[in-house]
């Protein structure tokens, strides 16, 4: 040993040509390509976290406003005479005073009203004043005058939502330079809004109603809620785990527990992951063909959304499945038919037991991609402009048109208004929401039952 | 009595047959249920399996039967040639359901007694009106056959739903009845209810095949439909795009074809070199900590439902490259491009292309690696000669697989690529997919007799097969060229 290290060193005296301290050009180049390859990689992540970073900042700026909403309050008096022409009470008769009776009394209201608070409405004539109205407004005073008839000859506080244009320059989105632009709103009408804004008149505030109204036509953009899209994702959601919860782990089970290696299961297993890949609209026109046209259930149902977005999902949930199942040891099953329990006792009491967490993690995180499935409900028929809310879930809700949260983000984007813009980035909020807490769920689950065997 | 009621009572007979069947067994051996065959719960799913299994698959079939039964009958109401079309006869009868529902839901309120439901006739006033005023709204007024054809409808329906409950449940008691007769300590009860349970598992994973068959005959049908009112050399070879509903449409698939293709290679030379770089970064260079920590949020990209990114072309995305790149060069004036859909997409698939390759990259031996940096060579030039040679087929075969993902996307093209199909280079002009068009032609109240709407259908199967195509190609390459490292 000890002569290797004695020539191991170089005799003293040659000067070294090259050494590995000091790098020669070559060396250099390469090092050069080593540092831009791995800046490359640094950029490439880089680059798409700060797009993602960008998409996701960009609509909760866009959307945090759709839950905002300016209110006028101003008090009303229910004129009897103007709201009940034949005197006796009846809300059958009274009736037939329609909205615009309504619209008419409350825009006489509010110049009355700033007339009497001594606000001045230079350069704004009465109907551009009653344009600061919602549209929705007047319809919500009348259903509440009609189910309450006692109300009529007093003064009450109406508290109603101002209409979108207003509304959007409070929130900053309309400004003087796009109203001198706009038919709409003229830049008289901000002047006034500013004034009514100091005198407390006009107020904004956290507006629960974006949750819970339905949706609302395209001049109304202001009553828009998002009430018959939660329903109906939420009615998808319970369905599409009614149907595929048992399915996927019935088909799971006895795919990697049962099934014989022949053509027939190796033709199963070729399908699913193909399906697995099948773009998710060929899934609509499969929808549309089978379940609307041949089965004839009911178009924009939440049932038929349900059953696509099933079929959809069933590979997702089958493949996670699986996997759960096979990570539960063998020594479990050899243990379990040792003491005498049949094949199908051991699975069922000992093998999916074990394997439960992981086929519910897997089955939440498969929801939680088809709560965001647009494409397929477009075909269905769930874009369609729904205004009731479905019945309840045992009077046949789930048969009622309803749409779905996502389909809801689409169907507001494609409108002209910009308010419906974020409403529509005010939906992605909502969807997100639901779709973190999903995956939190199914996170805890994962690290509190996770079994490393 | 309804199919809801039915199921119920079925569930009350399926309970009796459990205890019924538990305890007969039971009291065949003296209570001793050492001396059964099996435990004694299987004796009681035998009986309750015997009592529900038969009836319900009697019932499915009833359900799916009778409808159709009836409308053969139905026929005979009206005159040939009103019948001799298809969809005239699907309206047709549409219009005989409706009517029969809204008589059903007027006797429900009150409005009608039975007897004046089956007697009420055209002549003696508008049934229309009579049915507005229970809330049951009629598109157009009944005629005289339309309201024949309803009232035999629903006498069709009452008599099928007797017999139905009476078969249904003549069916449920006897395997009850049957399975008490057979129950005694030695009947093998489990065996039996195991081989149930393995035949609803097998039932459960066919439902992958009869998915696909489904798809495949929904598509092929009304495609032929519509080869039979459009050439369909025209269709896959016409240059244009023009549908109209007054008949007349061109309906070229090149066009669309050609957007699809565009806006799906825009979208890969976005994705793959950052999908790419990515998981060699995280593959080859991260620490653990930074790969933790950038896996996941890279992966989040792949969480996020696609309408998002159709919202975030529209409003960011396409107004940013229309005011910085394409209004400046004079190239395009319009938001919804090319570029802003292949853009997007790429984005969403960078996910996508980063995990599988990352995958495969993890893959390749560390002995490879090992011998090239014994040899001298730097990182980069290991994982440039020796690891990418070596997960190539992987990585092509995730670059298909993302490509076809690109193909069938829907919503970021609804949003962001615009509704004109044409044939062009530039990548800043609206263009179109056939995925757009297969939404738009099948969205709002269409009727499904006219080439217009039956060209979706074909437009879908052109789909369907492409992307399925580089499925398959994508697996065989992976399969062929995969290097065994064993």
């Amino acid at each position: 040993m000890s002569d290797a290290t004695a020539n191991g060193i170089p005799a003293s005296g040659a000067p070294a040509k090259s050494s590995l301290l000091t790098q020669d050009a070559l060396m250099r180049k390469r090092n050069a390509a080593e540092a831009r390859f791995k800046a490359y990689g640094i950029a490439a992540i880089a680059l798409s976290l700060s797009v993602l970073f960008i998409m996701l900042w960009t609509i909760f700026t866009d959307g945090v406003s759709a839950f905002r909403q300016a209110s006028l309050t101003f008090p009303v008096t229910l004129d009897a005479e103007r709201l009940d022409p034949e005197g006796n009470r009846n809300p059958e008769e009274m009736a037939r005073v329609t909205t615009i009776g309504y619209t008419n009394l409350l825009n006489d209201a509010l110049v009355a009203h700033l007339a009497a608070e001594g606000i001045s409405t230079e350069g704004v004539d009465d109907g551009d004043i009653a344009d600061f109205i919602s549209r929705g407004t007047p319809a919500e005073l009348r259903d509440q005058v009609l189910a309450d008839p006692a109300l009529l000859g007093q003064t009450i506080t109406v508290s109603g939502f101002a209409s979108g244009r207003i509304d959007g320059y409070l929130k900053g989105r309309v400004t003087r330079e796009t109203a001198a632009v706009d038919t709409n709103i003229s830049v008289e009408q901000l002047d006034l809004a500013d004034r009514m804004v100091e005198a407390g008149i006009l107020t904004s505030g956290f507006n629960w109603r974006f949750l819970t109204n339905p949706d609302a036509s395209d001049q109304r953009p202001e009553m828009s809620g998002l009430g018959v899209a939660i329903i109906g994702s939420a009615y998808m959601m319970l369905l599409v785990a009614i149907f595929t919860l048992p399915m996927g782990i019935a088909a799971s089970i006895y795919l990697e527990e049962f099934a014989p290696k022949n053509r027939w299961t190796d033709l199963i297993e070729v399908n699913i992951s193909n399906l697995a890949a099948v773009p998710s609209i060929v899934y609509g026109i499969l929808g549309l063909a089978v379940f609307i046209n041949f089965a004839g259930f009911p178009q924009s149902s939440s049932l038929v959304g349900a059953l696509v977005i099933s079929l959809m999902t069933l590979p997702t949930i089958i493949i996670a499945a699986r996997a759960a199942i096979r990570a539960v040891p063998p020594s479990i099953r050899d243990a379990a038919l040792g003491v005498g329990a049949s094949k199908m006792q051991t699975v069922f009491h000992h093998v999916l037991p074990l394997a439960a967490p992981g086929i519910l993690t897997g089955t939440i995180l498969g929801l939680a991609t088809a709560l965001g499935e647009t494409a397929p409900l477009l075909l269905i028929g769930m874009v369609a402009f729904v205004q009731n809310y479905p019945a309840g879930p045992f009077d046949g809700g789930m048969l009622d048109p309803a749409t779905a949260l996502p389909v809801q983000v689409y169907s507001w984007a494609s409108r002209s208004d910009p308010a419906f813009i974020e409403r529509s980035a005010g939906a992605i909020i909502v969807l997100l929401a639901f779709l973190v807490v999903m995956n939190i769920i199914a996170i805890v689950l994962r690290r509190r039952f996770e079994r490393r065997w | 009595m309804s199919v809801f009621l039915l199921i119920v009572v079925l569930l009350v007979l399926g309970i009796a047959g459990y205890v019924l069947g538990r305890g007969r067994a039971l009291s065949s051996v003296g209570g001793n249920p050492r001396k059964l065959h099996s435990l004694p719960g299987y004796y009681g799913w035998h009986g309750a399996i015997l009592a529900i299994l038969p009836a319900l698959v009697a019932l499915t079939m009833w359900v799916i039967a009778q409808p159709l039964i009836i409308e053969r009958q139905l026929a005979d109401f009206f005159p040939a040639e009103q019948i001799e079309n298809d969809s005239q006869r699907v309206l047709l009868l549409t219009d005989v359901r409706r009517v029969a529902q809204g008589l059903d839901t007027a006797v429900a309120a009150g409005a009608l007694t039975e007897e004046q439901a089956a007697m009420i006739r055209t002549e003696f006033g508008s049934v229309r009106d009579r049915l507005a005023t229970v809330g049951v709204a009629l598109g157009s007024e009944v005629t005289p056959q339309v309201l024949q054809a309803a009232q035999r409808y629903r006498e069709l329906a009452a008599t099928g739903g007797l017999w139905r409950m009476i078969v249904t449940l003549a069916i449920a008691l006897g395997g009850l009845a049957w399975a008490v007769r057979t129950t005694n300590g030695d009947l093998r009860a489990r065996n039996r209810v195991e081989v149930v349970i393995l035949g609803l598992l097998i039932l459960a994973s066919t439902i992958a095949i009869l998915t696909t068959i489904g798809i495949v005959l929904s598509m092929l049908s009304e495609t032929i439909r519509f080869s039979t009112m459009y050439p369909f050399a025209d269709f896959l070879f016409g240059l244009t795009w023009q549908p109209t509903f007054q008949g007349n449409s061109e309906l070229g698939l090149i066009p669309l074809l050609w957007g699809t293709l565009y806006i799906s290679l825009v979208s890969m030379i976005v994705a793959v070199p950052i999908g790419l770089f990515t998981a060699i970064y995280l593959a080859e260079y991260a620490t653990p900590r930074v790969r933790s920590i950038v896996k996941p949020l890279i992966e989040v990209i792949a969480g996020i439902p696609t309408v998002v990114f159709g919202l975030f072309a529209l409003v960011t995305v396409g107004p940013f490259l229309r005011d910085w790149f394409a209004a400046p060069t004079g190239l395009g004036t319009s938001g919804s491009s090319v570029m802003t859909a292949g853009i997007v997409i790429g984005i969403l698939n960078i996910p996508f292309i980063s995990s599988l390759a990352d995958d495969i990259i993890n893959a390749v031996p560390q002995s490879l690696r090992d011998g090239s940096y014994g040899l001298g060579a730097t990182k980069s030039e290991t994982i440039r000669q020796v690891v990418l040679p070596a997960a190539l087929p992987g990585i092509v075969g995730a670059i298909l697989l993302a490509a076809s993902r690109a193909i069938g996307e829907t919503m970021i093209v609804t949003m962001g690529a615009g509704a004109a199909a044409k044939l062009d280079l530039n990548p800043f002009e609206a263009m179109t997919t056939i995925t757009v068009k297969i939404v738009s032609q099948l969205t709002g109240d269409t009727e499904f007799n006219s080439p217009e709407t039956l060209v979706a259908f074909a437009l879908g199967m052109t789909l369907f097969v492409i992307t399925l195509g580089l499925n398959i190609f994508a697996l065989w390459v992976v399969r062929k060229y995969r290097e065994q490292y064993e």
